[in-house]
């Protein structure tokens, strides 16, 4: 919302500086966007008169001018192609700062003739981008006279940034009513008394919404002047509209613009000679259209509103109006329209047809229904003294939609609420200067809102209205109270276990990201079938088109940017969400990380490695670890998502169903899809599917319980089936004697050389722990004996014989 | 006997020229051994008079044990040259890089929620969470948004194509239908705040698709505006850092809080380098206010007798401002060189006991 000072003080008597007035507003909620002072920053540029311009002796495109600037006569020289003898321009004296330059002018030599100043362009200005003459004034500006008073560019301009809640503040009289109950001055009464119509308005008004209620639009206005010439707007006028940004038409259409902003009434004036008929107000019929001001024609639907004539559709009701009956220099009988529009309605309508105007902008945000007469008599009045005419009696139709309404105000909210306790004569003063009226007795007020606070609905609203007058800054700050004297956790086990695999993962060397919730639809059937309610209606692109299933395409596609910027080597997680479906229990909490690349930089004595699956396997047993899981109980299955290399990849499940993490190979096929060089491993781990941390046992450990026996370490070497796992062996191994075997380790696993086709060969160090005594070579043997025959048994093992 | 003397010359002077353990060993078996000289002398000791041999005898385990001393006394001279000769012949670069390890990091979202977290959590709030995939009556309705209201229309919103209920579905615009939710699912008192995504249809420089909110909800029966602002001064002072930094409570408006303020904290540019603290700008930095009646009404709660305030701030923001990072959108590219630059040590879990930031 841009308005003028000067405007302001149409409404505002007040002394104060307009440094004092753009200091008071945030502290009214007024946030302001700019202040823009053209008098202050063009300080210094004059009107001046070239008295002799002839062209310079050395050079073909500039010519020198002996310039009269009011106060005295100087020479300069000028690259314009418009600088001629007699042109009257904005004259920059040496020593000015430029503004569209950034440059503070010296008196120079430019080709051997001295310049003192310079004539300025609008581009130098810094009033628009036109640097291909220089500024030409009337002749009749006065010389020496302040260039920006001239050209009508001395009214400061402050923008303000107004919340959806203040429509009454999309007026400049809003704005003036809440500086006054600052106390930084006077509202001046509006001057609305009713104009008398000379005769009957021979367009009359009717709303037609049938059986339905009259909601649409319940109060419409209308008035005819007759005799009118449609002028030019007077300067004073023309210079507020330019000042806020708007261009000026002609007067009657100015004029309404000017109720738009200075009064937040948005009004409409029709050709009266070109309306056929009576004007009714009523919805839209399917098919129907409307050229529009805009040039643009809009194709209408019966949710909108319209005012029309026996011809068809010639407004669009709190939008727009329309081309056919628009107000040109040739009309000479205007109808104006002041009329109320249901927010909803015409925001639906606005939205709809993508058409944004100052018209719609505050009938959705709700505009003062005690306006719509009083508005009409402002503009008739304007209409008259600008263009003259004589105006007919109102046409009414429908009636002022009911806004009066009271709040019960226990005054004692504003300490309880609002945590300042003030004077009662304070709370009224600040309600009154808003438009309030209160009925001030007892310990509860009866406040009664006026028509233009649409937004005041409850105790709360008072209290906001009082202390934001009042200064929130003076609302004592309180620390909190303690609720208790030490605070409970603030975290959730579950939160807790996010945390400790982020930190977790940290620590072992990968990097934590935060990539998008969504990921791209090309890309996304890699990853299993996503169902359509998954898909975006309105994505922002198609590379984000999708909720991701799975955090790892985000990963995977990360890395592929990394190798894109050379940096192919390198390990990243994330712990986040991800989405099975809509349903807020489809959303998962898990922690995943790929690993790209080699193990590390290259190295004098540790050369690393391709990442292989088994730095992905270690990566999930860390954060299952840390996470409190049951890591003994893990089993691994071969079963995992296509996104993983069948053969290279396994599922670390608890009992038979629940599956708690994934890792290995990503499938090479997708790594291909999603354009990024492999081999990538990586995990998931899904936090949500573990069992909850155990709190039933307390923080205390088991009693340690140390043998008094050193360990002893016995090595076997197996050759078994290609196709049996490790984990057989091993397991087989420890099942030997549980009493004794503390742990067995897998030290060399290979296949060929000495060992037969289809055989392969794994070493086992199988630790004996002894608890009651210390082993005799009787002993050790005969649980070497068993852990032969066991694993035998149960994978078909023979111990390795060469 | 008298060739003792001659012998003891003979051989201490040998020992004490032994060049190495070899030699020295020879010689102790040369003197000492089974076959040695002074061996031998003892044997010859049986064949003496007892007198003689009593005489003979002290003077030969005299000189075995001098020898005996000689030749440790040589051997641990020589042992330690000869350490020392292996440790010269040893000496590695110690220039040379150590194995490398690779060191991980933590992203600055993590890490200012978790600070944001730490200085709530000791004032008593608990981490609450929703759904992202929220419908329109938690995200708007819920929250006093109606349907035509013109703050939906600024709030950009992704949609999904089902509904929830007869609700449309949505990406969640902000943290807020937690407040809803939670008060739906317990009684006051509360003290929530979460943190969480939450998503706009707008991508510029200074707008991402997704970003991070951490919202806060205080329900009871007398916390007011004054509490509102104690909690949100200590909060910002304390998560930048800055004992005496300026904040100020301007009003503005947001449905869902009545009074509603928006909240500024003091920054300057001054010597061309931004530091947040006294200086003669301000820099909005969260939004705020005292839950709006009808928000409790719609969680279920009696606004006769309850009231409380919620705020809600920018995650990323927060982060860029305490950080000093440039550009919000590189907080979601994932590239290496920036997560290395501003992510943080595993071990760097922020408290207030330790200071917040090290």
């Amino acid at each position: 919302m841009k308005l003028t000072l000067s405007w302001l003080k149409e409404h505002l008597e007040t002394d104060a500086t307009l440094e004092n007035i753009v200091a008071a507003l945030p502290a009214l909620g007024l946030d302001v966007d700019s202040v823009v002072d053209r008098g202050e920053s063009l300080r210094g540029f004059v009107v001046a008169k070239v008295s002799e311009a002839k062209p310079h002796p050395d050079a073909d495109r500039l010519s020198v001018c002996r310039v009269d600037t009011g106060s005295g006569t100087v020479e300069v020289v000028c690259g314009a192609p418009n600088a001629h003898t007699g042109l009257t321009g904005v004259f920059a004296p040496s020593g000015s700062y430029i503004p569209g330059t950034g440059i503070t002018l010296k008196e120079t030599k430019i080709r051997g003739v001295i310049s003192n100043g310079m004539l300025l362009s609008e581009r130098e200005m810094g009033l628009s981008d036109n640097h291909d003459q220089i500024i030409e004034l009337p002749d009749d500006a006065p010389l020496g006279a302040p260039a920006a008073e001239v050209m009508g560019l001395g009214d400061p301009v402050i923008d303000i940034e107004i919340t959806p809640n203040r429509a009454d503040c999309l007026g400049v009289r809003g704005i003036a009513r809440d500086l006054a109950a600052t106390g930084i001055g006077t509202l001046k009464p509006l001057a609305a008394a009713p104009v008398e119509g000379a005769f009957d308005s021979p367009i009359k008004v009717r709303l037609e919404f049938g059986a339905e209620d009259s909601s649409p639009c319940p109060y419409f206005i209308g008035r005819t002047i007759r005799g009118v010439k449609n002028v030019e707007s007077p300067q004073w006028l023309k210079d507020r509209l330019i000042a806020i940004g708007l261009r000026p038409i002609s007067a009657l259409v100015d004029i309404t613009n000017l109720m738009a902003i200075g009064h937040c009434r948005p009004m409409h004036v029709f050709d009266a000679d070109k309306i056929r008929g009576d004007v009714h107000v009523r919805l839209a019929r399917q098919g129907e259209k409307l050229t529009a001001l805009d040039g643009e024609t809009y194709a209408l639907d019966p949710s909108m509103t319209v005012i029309a004539d026996d011809d068809g559709v010639q407004s669009l009701g709190g939008v727009i109006g329309g081309e056919r009956t628009g107000c040109t220099g040739d009309t000479v009988t205007v109808f104006v329209e002041s009329a109320y529009f249901d927010p909803i309605r015409t925001a639906a309508t606005g939205r709809g047809l993508n058409v944004i105007t100052d018209a719609r902008y505050r009938f959705e945000r709700g505009v003062d229904p005690a306006m719509v007469r009083a508005g009409m008599e402002i503009a008739t009045r304007l209409i008259l003294d600008i263009c003259g005419g004589e105006a007919s009696a109102l046409a009414v139709a429908g009636a002022e939609p009911a806004w009066a309404r009271d709040i019960d105000f226990r005054t004692a909210r504003l300490e309880t609420l609002g945590g300042v306790a003030l004077p009662p004569a304070t709370l009224e003063t600040v309600l009154t200067a808003l438009g309030f009226s209160v009925q001030s007795d007892g310990a509860v007020w009866r406040v009664s809102v006026p028509s233009w606070r649409g937004d005041i609905v409850g105790e709360a609203d008072l209290v906001e209205e009082i202390l934001r007058v009042h200064g929130y800054d003076k609302i004592p700050a309180v620390s909190l109270p303690r609720a208790e004297s030490m605070p409970q956790p603030a975290s959730t086990p579950a939160q807790v276990r996010r945390k400790t695999a982020r930190r977790t993962l940290a620590a072992r060397g990968l990097h934590e990201a935060v990539t998008y919730s969504f990921m791209s639809s090309t890309l996304v059937e890699s990853f299993g079938v996503v169902s359509e309610e998954m898909y975006l209606s309105n994505p922002i692109s198609s590379d984000l088109d999708v909720m991701r299933p799975s955090i790892l395409p985000n990963l995977i596609a990360a890395a592929g940017r990394n190798a894109d910027r050379g940096f192919g080597d390198g390990a990243l997680f994330e712990v986040g969400p991800q989405y099975a479906g809509a349903a807020p229990e489809d959303q998962s909490m898990v922690a995943a990380g790929i690993r790209a690349g080699q193990t590390g930089p290259r190295h004098w004595a540790t050369p690393p490695r391709a990442c292989d699956l088994y730095d992905a396997k270690a990566d999930a047993y860390a954060v299952l670890d840390a996470a409190g899981a049951p890591v003994q109980s893990l089993q691994i299955v071969r079963e995992t998502p296509a996104w993983y290399h069948p053969g290279r990849s396994g599922a670390l499940t608890l009992g038979p169903k629940t599956v708690v993490a994934w890792f290995g190979e990503i499938h090479p096929r997708v790594l291909t899809a999603m354009g990024v060089k492999g081999p990538i491993v990586g995990f998931e781990v899904l936090l949500d599917n573990l069992p909850a941390p155990k709190t039933r046992k307390g923080p205390a450990k088991s009693p340690l319980d140390l043998s008094a026996f050193q360990p002893i370490e016995r090595d076997f070497a197996f050759v078994v089936d290609a196709h049996v796992d490790a984990a057989a062996l091993i397991r087989a191994a420890a099942a030997a004697d549980k009493t004794l075997i503390a742990r067995v380790d897998v030290f060399d696993v290979f296949e060929g050389g000495s060992i037969e086709a289809g055989k392969k060969s794994i070493a086992l160090a199988v630790t004996l722990q002894p608890v009651e005594k210390t082993l005799t070579e009787a002993d050790i043997d005969a649980v070497a004996q068993k852990i032969i025959d066991g694993v035998g048994k149960a994978t078909g093992a023979a111990l390795r014989t060469q | 006997m008298e060739h003792l003397d001659e012998l003891r010359a003979e051989l201490t002077g040998a020992i004490e020229n032994a060049e190495s353990p070899t030699a020295l060993e020879e010689l102790r078996v040369a003197a000492l051994g089974k076959k040695g000289s002074v061996t031998s002398l003892m044997k010859g000791l049986g064949a003496m008079e007892p007198e003689a041999r009593k005489n003979a005898g002290a003077a030969l385990n005299a000189l075995k044990d001098e020898l005996a001393a000689a030749i440790d006394a040589r051997k641990k001279i020589l042992s330690a040259a000869e350490l020392d000769t292996r440790l010269v012949q040893e000496a590695l670069d110690v220039t040379l890089p150590a194995r490398p390890e690779a060191a991980g990091g933590i992203h600055p979202i993590s890490q200012t929620i978790d600070e944001v977290t730490a200085i709530l959590g000791e004032m008593g709030f608990a981490v609450a969470e929703g759904p992202d995939i929220e419908d329109d009556w938690y995200n708007f309705g819920a929250l006093n948004i109606p349907p035509e209201h013109p703050a939906r229309q600024e709030h950009d919103t992704f949609y999904l194509p089902g509904t929830r209920d007869g609700h449309r579905l949505l990406l969640r615009t902000h943290t807020s239908p937690v407040q809803v939710r939670t008060m739906l699912a317990g009684k006051p008192p509360i003290r929530i705040i979460v943190p969480g995504r939450t998503f706009r249809c707008d991508y510029d420089a200074t707008h991402s698709p997704m970003f991070h909110q951490i919202e806060g909800l205080l329900v009871d029966e007398t916390t007011h505006m004054g509490h509102l602002k104690g909690c949100l001064v200590e909060l910002c002072r304390t998560f930048f850092g800055v004992d005496d930094l300026p904040v100020r409570f301007r009003p503005s408006y947001f449905p869902f809080t009545e009074p509603s303020a928006e909240v500024d904290i003091g920054c300057t540019r001054e010597g061309g380098r931004f530091r947040i603290g006294h200086g003669d700008e301000w820099l909005e930095i969260l939004g705020c206010g005292m839950v709006n009646p009808k928000v409790l009404e719609h969680g279920g709660i009696d606004p006769a007798r309850y009231q409380g305030f919620a705020f809600g701030v920018g995650i990323e923001r927060l982060a860029m401002l305490k950080y000093g990072i440039p550009d919000l959108r590189t907080f979601y590219e994932s590239d290496l060189r920036w997560l290395r630059h501003y992510g943080f040590s595993a071990l760097a879990a922020p408290n207030l006991i330790e200071g917040l930031s090290r």
